[in-house]
């Protein structure tokens, strides 16, 4: 049931069908490029209207709420503004540079969207080295980061950038081994078996202490890879004026501003699939009318709610806790974060020697 | 013309125009960008032969690692009007003699090679078949290359700490 496999494989069959194989090729890259785009965009625009709501909430305030019905318009309107407003080329900035920044960030983040599995089936590749690549892909976004702040020639967005080159290239490391913990347990790459192997439990529930620990490193060092609050001191605003986008303006800073939501919700999606069992629905062991219910949901509806929930923890992150200052920064990752997850994956691959794991 | 052998031409043609461009350019930070995608289109090279775990290591430890200090140290070293000189006419000459006579070799080696295609199935290079070749200890393992790297790393790592701390 809710296969998306056939549904593909017939469009597929179809376009080669009416077309030859270049161009039932370049028809089908086509689609699925305006079907990610379109995703993004939509996407990223009701994170940013759930991000202000969700923080008026924390702050006792309404948030938006004029345009349409509880505001649900509003960040569309900010869209076109953003799209209307002119674009300030800076006479002394590298032109080159300063102006491919902002697609290096966003290429980099929709190239990772490409290999989430959304459902069964409904994954644009599914390659055999799925987490490999998403956070070999997601290491390039920095790159965009480090030359916006140079190229822009202004001190703070340089020492925004350093900041944030800084955080993002030593939490990767604690991404990666929290991962990696998952990996040794599923004893794969490949998003789509890592998700086979949760069918009888996830790996938060049958990994014991080990995987809780790595999922809540997962979660702090992914809000940190995202440069998001209490992290955010790469973009402080009260002392940066916001850091390495400082000098960017209408669709190029909303490049920036969306690939930052995309970035966060490719974080959550990750830890849904690696963590929370993926499109798998919620089961309890030897409850088959409840687990029976629970598979009339369809998995698209559960992958989007465990991912929704994942961001709401990272956006309560956000606006209850204040910011770190760089030293504390670091010696979070290098002194505590770093050690823990070695140790961590050590115990890990351990319990998946002995079998002990479920 | 099939769709593959499309790509496979324009990533050609982006490494050969961004390498040449990378060592032209006089604006250091731009070298570095071009650099960089030499290397991202060499990391989609490998993905066309289905290299899958060699194109993300290409793109995590050179892209990811390797530009990103070179980006840092000059982020950290040059200002942005800072251009380099230009090479004396000397050095320009000896360098293009150099690498038409690098290219000539290579191109008089790989023609005349006549390579052979092989008959034997493709092995389908997983992660798994990866890892156990690292740590493999008989004849064509890599378990000893593997551990002397390591170690001449880490004394790399030991060198540089010693020479950077204060004194």
């Amino acid at each position: 049931m809710y296969d998306f496999a056939p549904l593909i494989d017939s469009i597929n069959t179809w376009l080669n069908g009416h077309l030859s194989p270049l161009w039932a090729g370049i028809v089908s890259m086509v689609l699925l490029g305006v079907a990610i785009l379109a995703f993004y965009a939509v996407l990223g625009l009701y994170l940013v209207y759930a991000e202000r709501k969700i923080c008026a909430r924390m702050q006792n305030r309404l948030g938006p709420n004029r345009v349409g019905p509880g505001g649900l318009f509003q960040t569309i309107a900010d869209l076109i503004k953003l799209l209307l407003k002119e674009l300030i080329y800076i006479q002394n900035a590298d032109a080159l540079l300063f102006n491919i920044a902002p697609f290096i960030v966003i290429v980099a983040s929709i190239m990772a969207i490409g290999s989430i599995p959304f459902a069964k089936g409904l994954q644009a590749v599914d390659l055999n080295i799925g987490v490999l690549y998403i956070l070999a892909i997601s290491s390039m976004g920095v790159i965009g980061v480090l030359i916006a702040g140079w190229a822009s020639n202004n001190k703070y967005s340089v020492i925004g950038a350093m900041r944030s080159g800084a955080q993002v290239i030593s939490y990767e490391l604690s991404v990666g081994l929290a991962l990696l913990c998952i990996i040794t347990y599923a004893g794969s790459m490949q998003l789509s078996e890592i998700i086979k192997s949760q069918e009888d439990g996830w790996w938060l529930f049958k990994g014991h202490i080990p995987a809780v620990i790595a999922f809540v490193i997962y979660l702090i060092a992914g809000t940190a890879e995202t440069n998001r609050g209490p992290f955010d001191l790469a973009e402080a605003e009260s002392e940066l004026t916001a850091g390495f986008h400082t000098e960017y303006s209408g669709i190029k800073f909303a490049f920036f501003f969306l690939a930052e939501y995309m970035n966060m919700f490719i974080i959550a999606a990750l830890a849904t699939t690696l963590f929370l069992g993926g499109w798998l629905p919620f089961h309890i062991y030897n409850f088959t009318f409840f687990n029976n219910l629970m598979d009339y949901i369809p998995p698209v509806i559960w992958f989007f709610t465990k991912t929704a929930f994942v961001i709401y923890v990272m956006m309560w992150f956000k606006w209850t806790f204040p910011r770190l200052r760089i030293d504390q920064l670091l010696a979070l990752e290098w002194k505590y974060l770093l050690p823990i997850s070695l140790l961590n994956l050590m115990v890990i691959s351990f319990l998946t020697l002995m079998q002990w794991h479920f | 013309m099939t769709g593959p052998k499309i790509i496979f031409y324009i990533l050609a043609a982006a490494i050969v125009v961004f390498s040449v461009l990378s060592v032209a350019d006089r604006r250091i930070l731009r070298a570095a960008i071009y650099l960089l995608f030499v290397l991202v289109a060499m990391a989609g090279l490998y993905y066309m032969m289905n290299f899958q775990f060699l194109a993300a290591v290409q793109l995590i430890i050179y892209a990811g690692g390797i530009v990103v200090l070179i980006i840092f140290s000059i982020l950290l070293t040059s200002q942005i009007n800072s251009k380099l000189d230009p090479p004396k006419l000397g050095n320009l000459l000896l360098g293009v003699i150099t690498a038409i006579g690098g290219i000539a070799i290579s191109a008089v080696t790989i023609v005349k090679y006549g390579f052979t295609p092989a008959n034997q199935p493709a092995i389908e290079p997983t992660m798994r078949t990866i890892g156990h070749q690292l740590m493999d200890t008989s004849e064509y393992g890599y378990a000893l290359p593997f551990e002397v790297i390591g170690i001449l790393l880490l004394a790399a790592l030991v060198g540089t700490i010693f020479i950077a701390r204060k004194t």
